[in-house]
């Protein structure tokens, strides 16, 4: 062990903690099939009655629903999130780099919960957007923006926004320039340059950027929530519901184990659709 | 060099397009601070009157208050346990091989794709079996585990960077291991080890998701009191707190910024 100094002490917390999380998890797989016993904590025998009643067409639409806007804010965010990456790696000065960086990155600090609420301000019908729509003469009474999915996915582009141009900005930062410098010289415009070249090498970090705006909009919970109302239902705001008004925890955890396992799917699926331009990029 | 029309025109239409994109960035913080100072008891945009009072209320709100101080507890010590493992096991994974190390990693890594509430479900059904209740330890652990991915993740850039002929220098020099650790290694890595500290410990006092569901009225954090206030109270009280949240997270991540290079933590330098 010489070679080796202090592993043990290196891993094994690590493990603990490892063992800790592994533990929940089981736990949450165990109460998936598990007997709801209303009005207790206490749950009652084996069951897949929790699996079955997701066929309903109630559940069954919230899935369909949570994917629908997570694909959408993910698509958003990717079409906003690449110029900024693209000039925060790509400006010159250093001053507007920096002002780029902080404006881009402080809303990721700020948590779900300050940014949902400013959204809720900006989207009321008593809210920023529609004065200034009804001041400018756009609009003749206040159109409904709260308690839309529009209005949720607005907010959750929002906040999905920070995580994507670092992602984005990271693979941009690693093109070498010189493929770039070589077409230009071969006469290329910039247009071609950057579909033919750039786009093409930060594909990693399209696809990368992509999966996780994909993973955190499935588990956002208080945008969906407090934007959505309770009239537009998400896996995560129905887990909630289940869980805390009606304390049917086995059904709360059934949910949230087919969430995860949808989740993760749409992910390898977006990785395999992705891989042959991933070994595009690769090839330089 | 001479630029051809076009090239100007592609050239300042992409201005325009992140500035634009700067602004939708920029659009809800800026309505939250001008909401704040509302004097009205209603959101209401523009505001007709103004005054201080809603900061007044933020300060002396006992929820928000407890919140604080519950979620300043957790942070500490979540973030400052999570960086001795985290980093750590960064360091052991950076360096050797062992039985279960990418197990291991994979598991530690895996709150980053794992949605929130379902560690938070996991956690409280965990606590609920062995009887520990939600108390602070069962916060702590939950915030140790979210934030352990980022300690690794600023660790293994820090590693990346680390020059290792230093450590053989020492080494030949006669120095054992636990003095090469103290003296050589834990010193170099200190800019990234402070990093991954801040960086944790921001992400744990925002975390809501998960701490929804392990706290308790006792122990709730700032996030879950601004979550459980929005739904009772209308008035422009959470304005004003967002804008102190907005103007202290923006001047530590300038400090950080102007200290240890934001874009060098983020791996998002050119090269």
């Amino acid at each position: 062990m010489n070679t080796r100094p202090f592993l043990g002490w290196f891993v094994s917390p690590a493990g603990l903690v490892a063992m800790g999380l592994l533990a929940a998890m089981l736990a949450v797989f165990q109460y998936s099939v598990r007997t709801y016993v209303p009005g207790t904590l206490e749950v009652g025998g084996f069951t897949w009655a929790n699996f079955e009643a997701m066929l309903r067409p109630l559940y069954a639409m919230a899935f369909w629903n949570t994917v629908l806007i997570c694909f959408e804010t993910a698509v958003f965010t990717l079409f906003l999130a690449y110029p900024l990456a693209y000039a925060l790696v790509r400006t010159s000065s250093p001053a507007l780099r920096s002002f780029i960086l902080i404006v881009s990155v402080t809303p990721l600090f700020l948590g779900e919960v300050v940014r949902t609420y400013s959204w809720m301000i900006v989207l009321g019908n008593n809210g920023f957007l529609n004065t200034v729509l009804l001041k400018l003469g756009l609009l003749d009474r206040p159109v409904q923006m709260m308690f839309t999915a529009g209005g949720v996915i607005a907010a959750l582009v929002h906040v999905t926004m920070p995580i994507m141009v670092i992602m984005l900005a990271a693979a941009l930062s690693h093109i070498d320039r010189n493929y770039e410098k070589a077409a230009e010289s071969l006469g290329a415009g910039p247009i071609r340059i950057f579909m033919t070249i750039t786009l093409p090498l930060s594909m990693p970090g399209v696809v990368a950027g992509f999966s996780t705006a994909f993973a955190w909009t499935f588990s956002a919970f208080a945008t969906p929530q407090l934007i959505g109302g309770g009239r537009v239902s998400t896996v995560s705001t129905l887990i909630y519901q289940l869980g805390f008004s009606s304390f049917n925890f086995p059904f709360a955890a059934s949910l949230s184990i087919v969430g995860l396992a949808l989740s993760l799917a749409v992910i390898a699926l977006l990785k395999k659709a992705a891989s042959p331009l991933e070994r595009m990029a690769g090839t330089t | 060099m001479r630029r051809s029309p076009g090239a100007m025109l592609l050239r300042w239409s992409g201005r325009a397009v992140v500035a634009a994109i700067l602004l939708f960035v920029l659009l809800p913080g800026v309505v939250v601070a001008i909401s704040a100072f509302n004097d009205r008891a209603i959101l209401q945009f523009p505001p007709q009157s103004w005054s201080l009072r809603w900061f007044w209320r933020a300060f002396s709100y006992a929820d928000f208050a407890k919140g604080f101080w519950n979620g300043l507890t957790v942070t500490v010590w979540a973030s400052s346990i999570a960086l001795l493992i985290g980093s750590a096991f960064a360091c052991a994974i950076h360096r050797y091989q062992f039985v279960l190390r990418d197990l291991l990693e994979g598991i530690l890594l895996s709150p980053l794709i794992i949605p929130h509430y379902t560690i938070g479900l996991g956690m409280l059904i965990l606590a609920s079996q062995t009887n520990v209740g939600r108390g602070f330890p069962l916060v702590i652990f939950a915030h140790v585990v979210m934030v352990l991915p980022f300690v690794m993740r600023s660790t293994y850039i820090s590693l990346q960077n680390l020059d290792t002929r230093l450590e053989l220098a020492a080494s030949s020099l006669g120095a054992t291991p636990l003095r090469i650790l103290f003296t050589v290694t834990i010193p170099l890595l200190i800019p990234g080890l402070l990093s991954g500290w801040l960086f944790a410990a921001i992400l744990s006092f925002n975390e809501f998701t998960a701490t929804l569901f392990v706290s308790s009225q006792a122990t709730q954090t700032l996030p879950v009191a601004m979550y459980n206030y929005v739904r009772e109270f209308a008035d422009p009280t959470l304005a004003a707190l967002s804008v102190i949240y907005i103007v202290v997270t923006a001047t530590l991540l300038t400090v950080a910024n102007s200290f240890l290079g934001l874009g060098k933590i983020l791996n998002v330098d050119a090269h």
